[in-house]
């Protein structure tokens, strides 16, 4: 089976998401990576994941990778070279390419999955649903190439000791007036601390903390137990604390060691993107709350209450 | 200005999801305008405003001529509707979706700006209005955090993994908005009267020439459902004051502290 994967470089390395699919497209078959930029920098690691080549468009001149990415790739396809799989990492750019491809190809697309398998010529993808606790598996029908999206740290990303992988350019074609956006300046949000999606542990607030003013608390628990801060969709969308603190569906999966959530009732979207903590605390007032239903030790009671003592205590130590 | 709005009518998310006989979601009952729809109703208002001319008119998608989600957007200010509706639709995909909404906007006679949010609550594919773009050939800028029109093209603050990318983009384009991009009016009571009487055209896949649609155009077969291995139940104790320290004891048994 020969398998495509959106492969995205982040500070001159691939992404984890990305090497967590070459690594699990390599299980499956031959494995290309498509590179929207240039690939000279990450085509090294890329082979190392298992990656036998890598396809590149050079630089976009700050044209979004949505319109320009997937029309390198059709016309990869329309030159012959057609996977009969193509994986895309569960993100902004991922959902952006692979969408503007299922129209240009007219595929479906299958998102949000942890898992696939394929079985001959069949290829078939699981995604969790109701808040994770059912697994629906479905079988894509049809020709290929079979587009899918999954989330990150689905797969481990363990390099398979393989050598470079041979580039192959891949330029965007014309795309007329779809390609007409353009970045115009770039602005990266400082963080201290560990990468929420990389921390050990995890500290993440919600609506039970009562006003924006409290999630100061939080940022001080992660820092004293050298995690990173988290928040809910509800305080993020409530302005409290900027979308890159987002853990759920629409923000970061994370799996730490701890996650400890506090003031969080656990909505389905949040529940997502942190059930596969390896231990859960939560703190929240409402003892029905459906994050006592995942969690390893739960405190009924209110957040602001314990929060305060449970800092002091550790800064004791 | 004229701006369309895609809104989703969905089940109420406060109530438990269940799938049908066909393994889709069931959407029979009573269904609600998204919330996540509600943030791009509003900023469609917003820059018709701005704008000092124009409509904002909403296209959806659903079972059973279902009106009662866009009536809240109308009610919000929205001044007119589309609504495709047709059994025919059931099981139908995110592709088929984007090419129903794209030829319905089409029939309305298209807009300066097309808005959607950026995943549905209920779904949540996510695909959608980067589908809807290619469809109707025109530029998108998805996960808007901020947008503004000026001189006939956007500047969009575009949400990225690190931080955030400052865009440009002439119209007509296609923008998927982030909940909390602007913050919903809630209808007034005088909104609510006034949309029991707007208009929503009603039409259905046939009358928009786009075919296959359903089970036959998506391109997929649903081979198993399971139920997810379920997390053994914790501990879960009453704060008494003390409930921080069995924190600090559960902390220290991991050995993390």
């Amino acid at each position: 089976m020969n398998i495509w994967v959106f492969a995205q470089e982040s500070n001159g390395a691939p992404t984890s998401a990305t090497l967590e699919l070459v690594a699990k497209a390599r299980t499956l078959g031959t494995v290309t990576a498509f590179v929207g930029g240039d690939a000279s920098a990450i085509a090294g690691a890329l082979g190392e994941y298992g990656a036998a080549k890598v396809y590149a468009t050079g630089d976009l001149g700050g044209a979004l990778p949505g319109p320009a990415v997937s029309a390198a790739m059709k016309a990869v396809i329309d030159g012959g070279d057609s996977p009969d799989l193509i994986m895309f990492p569960q993100n902004y750019e991922g959902r952006d390419v692979m969408s503007r491809l299922s129209v240009k190809l007219d595929r479906t697309v299958l998102t949000n999955n942890v898992d696939v398998a394929a079985d001959g010529g069949s290829v078939s993808v699981t995604t969790p649903i109701f808040g994770g606790n059912t697994l629906v598996t479905t079988q894509f029908s049809g020709a290929a190439p079979y587009l899918a999206a999954f989330r990150p740290k689905s797969f481990a990303a363990e390099p398979a000791g393989g050598g470079a992988a041979e580039v192959v350019a891949a330029p965007v074609p014309e795309v007329g007036a779809t390609g007409a956006a353009r970045v115009v300046a770039v602005h990266v949000e400082e963080t201290s601390g560990p990468k929420l999606d990389e921390a050990e542990i995890v500290v993440s607030g919600g609506r039970g903390l009562g006003e924006a003013g409290n999630y100061a608390m939080v940022e001080s628990l992660a820092k004293l137990l050298k995690g990173a801060p988290g928040a809910s969709r509800a305080i993020v969308d409530a302005g409290w604390v900027p979308y890159s603190y987002q853990v759920g569906q629409t923000g970061k999966v994370v799996k730490p060691g701890v996650y400890i959530a506090v003031g969080i009732s656990g909505a389905t979207q949040h529940m997502v993107g942190m059930k596969g903590s390896k231990n859960i605390i939560a703190i929240n007032k409402d003892k029905e709350a459906p994050i006592f239903g995942i969690a390893d030790l739960g405190i009924v009671g209110d957040a602001m209450k314990v929060l305060p003592k449970l800092i002091e205590a550790l800064q004791a130590r | 200005m004229n701006v369309i709005v895609c809104v989703k009518q969905i089940p109420d998310p406060a109530l438990p999801g269940e799938l049908g006989a066909d393994n889709t979601l069931k959407r029979d009952g009573k269904l609600i305008l998204d919330e996540s729809d509600s943030y791009g109703v509003e900023m469609a208002l917003q820059l018709v405003d701005a704008a000092g001319g124009g409509e904002v008119s909403l296209v959806s998608m659903a079972p059973n001529g279902e009106v009662s989600g866009m009536r809240t957007a109308l009610a919000m200010g929205a001044a007119k509707g589309t609504l495709v509706s047709d059994p025919a639709l059931q099981g139908s995909d995110a592709l088929t979706t984007a090419k129903i909404l794209g030829a319905a906007i089409q029939r309305m006679g298209g807009a300066d700006l097309v808005i959607a949010a950026t995943e549905s609550s209920d779904g949540y594919t996510g695909t959608v209005p980067e589908q809807l773009a290619e469809v109707l050939g025109l530029p998108s800028v998805t996960f808007a955090k901020k947008v503004v029109v000026d001189g006939g093209a956007l500047k969009v603050d575009r949400q990225t993994e690190a931080g955030y990318d400052e865009v440009t983009c002439p119209l007509p384009a296609v923008i998927s908005v982030t909940a909390g991009v602007v913050e919903p009016r809630y209808p007034s009571f005088k909104g609510i009267m006034a949309a029991k009487s707007k208009p929503v055209d009603t039409v259905t896949a046939a009358d928009l020439g786009v075919t296959p649609v359903g089970w036959a155009g998506a391109g997929q077969s649903i081979v198993n459902v399971a139920q997810a291995e379920a997390r053994a139940a914790g501990e879960i104790i009453e704060d008494d004051g003390e409930g921080f320290a069995k924190i600090v004891a559960f902390l220290e048994n991991l050995k993390v502290i």
